[in-house]
């Protein structure tokens, strides 16, 4: 919950008269209530479609605790060609005695002409000495490309773009350029998690070097959350995948691993209405098996030894929901992840 | 190298690290600390994905109440204290794992029942889950139960782990502390006992060793050569509440100084560690408690509060809160002067003051620097150069604050101290977890940095023992303060010429 600080509007304006407001309202602020104190965490630029900009001004007030501390949200209007900018300075609820956290959302209306240079626009009105996180969920690659310079971090969700292939390799492309957090990768870290937990104890650590088969379950539009996942496996245990193959709407290749090759299959499940994964299973050389699936408060988890007995479990963990990635995304921006370039490097490899 | 003894090559890169599959046993589940803060946590644990993979929970107690019972209590506790509203599923998925054991903790068949049921977890996974026993019980307790699960067969468990989690306070004096460390080392290696001081767990207190020891500019500055004084502060605006019976027994200097604070003090004075790993790290922070020089009682100040005001709204007298003896001579006020005599910090006075019911509620560490040594500057008509004041805050406000000398505005040279302030929620995105959290996670996990090793704890009582032993013979006088206000007039006469205590 937040207080309402401050707002100012202004049509065909400049990056500079936008610049005075904030400071305007931040002075108005300080002077109605001096327990306040900036968040000064990161900008976050987001670049979407103007139709669109209500979601995603709500999905970003979903995000809960992982707000940016400036957001500046450019909404790109067919056919515009002034700017027109509204400016909101909001203050947390906080306790009595505890400082407020003030927060700064700045709006801008603007046309693609202003695209190519949103750069000259954005860089006045960022916080200088935090990182600055930009994020195109509708496409508008030139403004990314505008705004590389300014940005340390790029905020993507690969299951945006249609193709896999593509994904991959746009991926790539910005990683030359910034770090790059990609909501696709943060949907597979549960499983991530899991998978290493199971194959943790020593007992069951000696099968990684068996697995023969991988299969994973994803919803219709995240076959490049899949294919990260599998990328993933790949680069922690040294296997080098071919390129896969679509066939009965399945992808389907191998991957040549140090004692015997694995057969990767990533697989649609017109079931799963959410973005992300639905289930994933390992197969051993030995026999054994692991199977995860999402169920009622967690995964369920399904193990096969190699006698054939079965066991089934929960591994416990709530939903973290379309929000809770975003924010993910948000603070993983000042993380710094070491295994995601080679997972997205062994993706390309599938999609090569 | 085979793939088990490489390590395991997919934690990699994970923030969460797998911990093996766990069964733990909460003594004393009925409690309050289980009801309000344990089974909250390991909800909030289980909630975040953080589990081991495979967990199982069982409350020990005297109530004579089935499984069922016990989920439900379980339940509303959760519902009730969680930081967070409970997913439904994730709870009810959570219960399920959850047994009860009724009985008394020194009766052999709970023991008998525990064992079997700890067995048959085993044996429908088909392994041997690690085992950790959280005594969350009254003091008298710890003893017997570790004795019973040695007489049980219950402190080894083959291929798994068994730890304990042993609750504070860790003794009363130093012969109960010496006495209980060998009762618990005689059925456990110390590798196996955790003993719990929440206030570790809390990122603030952590934060301390990243301030020192993340941060070059302020190492040449740490010592003696600079540093005038330190003082230690932890007050509380509230008085003891429902806690009397609790509170009577202990005093201000037990609850709060003996270890939480000599925590912060150890924090504050410890050489940088090899490496931030459990051994090292209590390695330095034992050498400072065992730096620290016999504190004479005259250094020492005990008081307990009379009525007050607080919040605007009269509050009573100690002697008049609900359970309190009319003949209690226990202090809810504790002021020391001590001091680490070590090549570092030998002279420097750290003054120490904790309070229950004073002005308002504060965790603070202030040290003052030595002034500069020649002042050039006009110090008529401005409050002048006042000593570099560095404040390490641990609540409410999170932060650091620097004190620096700037010259006022206007055409003469004249100085005022002006605030460099930074507080840790401006620049954090996530919120800090519960104590527990962390700790019951990192007990699980065997890591021990943030718990009080053996040879910890009783030099932590070898400095306050001797205090207790004087004040139980009068020495110095119990005084008394107002509640509400900011503590005894007597504490002013621990301060040295020209130091001062920080307002309350």
């Amino acid at each position: 919950m937040t207080d309402a600080g401050g707002i100012w509007s202004e049509a065909n304006t400049t990056p500079g008269a936008i610049d005075s407001a904030i400071r305007q309202l931040l002075q108005e602020q300080y002077a109605r209530d001096e327990a306040c104190a900036p968040a000064r965490v990161l900008n976050l630029v987001v670049v979407v479609d103007r139709e669109w900009r209500g979601e995603v001004l709500n999905r970003l007030e979903r995000v809960g605790r992982y707000h940016p501390s400036r957001l500046i949200l450019c909404a790109v209007e067919e056919g515009r060609t002034t700017i027109d900018a509204t400016v909101a300075i909001t203050i947390e609820d906080h306790a009595p005695g505890e400082p407020g956290l003030v927060r700064e959302r700045i709006v801008l209306d603007l046309g693609p002409r202003h695209l190519e240079g949103l750069d000259t626009i954005v860089d006045p009105l960022v916080v200088t000495d935090i990182a600055t996180v930009t994020w195109s969920p509708h496409g508008h690659p030139e403004a990314v490309d505008a705004l590389l310079h300014l940005s340390q971090v790029i905020l993507v969700d690969s299951i945006n773009e249609f193709d896999p292939g593509a994904a991959v390799d746009r991926a790539r492309d910005l990683a030359q350029e910034a770090y790059i957090v990609d909501l696709a990768w943060l949907r597979s870290t549960p499983w991530r998690e899991r998978v290493a937990s199971t194959f943790d104890p020593p007992q069951w650590r000696e099968e990684l070097g068996r697995i023969d088969s991988v299969t994973v379950r994803h919803s219709p539009q995240s076959a490049v959350a899949g294919l990260l996942f599998c990328g993933w496996l790949a680069a922690r245990l040294g296997w080098e995948p071919g390129s896969l193959l679509s066939a009965d709407g399945s992808l389907h290749g191998k991957a040549h691993g140090r004692r015997q090759d694995v057969s990767l299959k990533l697989e649609p499940d017109p079931t799963m209405s959410v973005p992300g994964l639905a289930g994933v299973e390992l197969g051993t050389a030995g026999g054994m098996s692991i199977a995860l699936d999402r169920g009622p408060g967690g995964l369920t988890a399904r193990r096969r030894d190699r006698k054939g007995k079965e066991s089934t479990w929960t591994v416990l963990g709530a939903s973290r929901g379309e929000a809770g990635i975003l924010g993910e995304g948000i603070r993983q921006a000042l993380l710094r992840d070491p295994v995601y370039a080679a997972a997205l490097g062994r993706a390309e490899a599938m999609v090569g | 190298m085979a793939v088990a003894e490489r390590g395991n090559p997919l934690v990699e890169g994970l923030e969460r690290l797998p911990i093996h599959p766990t069964s733990m046993v909460i003594f004393g589940g009925t409690g309050d600390l289980a009801h309000r803060k344990l089974l909250p946590a390991i909800y909030n644990i289980a909630h975040e994905g953080a589990l081991p993979e495979r967990f199982n929970l069982i409350a020990v107690s005297r109530s004579d109440i089935a499984h069922d019972d016990y989920r439900a209590m379980a339940r509303e506790s959760i519902e009730k204290y969680s930081r967070r509203t409970p997913d439904p599923q994730v709870l009810n998925k959570l219960l399920e794992q959850v047994r009860y054991v009724p009985g008394t903790f020194d009766d052999d068949s709970v023991y008998e029942r525990l064992d079997e049921q700890l067995k048959e977890f085993d044996k429908e996974a088909g392994i041997a889950f690690n085992r950790l026993f959280y005594l969350s019980t009254a003091p008298t307790f710890f003893p017997v139960i570790v004795g019973k699960l040695g007489d049980h067969g219950l402190s080894r468990h083959g291929e798994g782990e068994v730890r304990a989690v042993i609750e504070k306070p860790f003794g009363t004096r130093l012969a109960e502390a010496l006495e209980l460390n060998r009762q618990v080392l005689s059925v456990l290696d110390e590798s196996q006992v955790f003993r719990i001081d929440h206030y570790l767990g809390k990122e603030t207190v952590q934060n301390m060793l990243a301030f020192r020891f993340a941060n070059g500019m302020f190492e040449p500055i740490w010592n003696r050569n600079y540093i005038d004084y330190v003082q230690i502060t932890a007050a509380e605006d509230l008085g003891i509440g429902s806690r009397a019976g609790y509170y009577d027994t202990s005093g201000a200097l037990r609850d709060l100084v003996q270890n939480h604070m000599l925590q912060l003090l150890t924090l504050l004075c410890m050489e940088p560690p090899v490496t931030f790993t459990a051994d090292d790290v209590r390695d330095e922070k034992v050498k400072v408690l065992h730096s620290i020089k016999p504190v004479d009682p005259d250094c020492t100040v005990r008081a307990r509060y009379t009525a007050g005001m607080a919040e605007g709204k009269e509050v009573p007298a100690y002697l008049e809160e609900e359970g309190v003896p009319q003949d209690s001579q226990t202090e809810t006020y504790a002021a020391l002067r001590l001091e680490v005599d070590n090549w570092r910090w030998a002279g420097i006075p750290i003054y120490m003051r904790t309070g229950k019911r004073v002005a308002r509620k504060v965790t603070e560490i202030a040290i003052t620097l030595k002034p500069v040594p020649h002042l050039a500057f006009e110090s008529e008509g401005s409050i002048g150069v006042q000593p570099n004041q560095l404040v390490l805050t641990m609540q409410p406000n999170e932060g650091v604050a620097l004190s620096l000398g700037a010259k006022i505005p206007g055409t003469r040279m004249r100085i005022r101290p002006v605030n460099m302030e930074f507080l840790y929620g401006t620049a954090f995105l996530s919120q800090s977890p519960e104590a527990y959290e962390r700790l019951i996670l990192d007990a699980m996990r065997g890591d021990a940095t943030l718990f009080t090793r053996d040879d910890e704890v009783e030099a932590q009582w070898r400095v306050i023992d001797p205090i207790l032993e004087a004040w139980s013979k009068g020495s110095p006088p119990l005084v008394e303060y107002t509640a509400g206000s900011a503590g005894p007039e007597e504490a002013n006469k621990l301060l040295e010429p020209g130091h001062r205590w920080r307002a309350i």
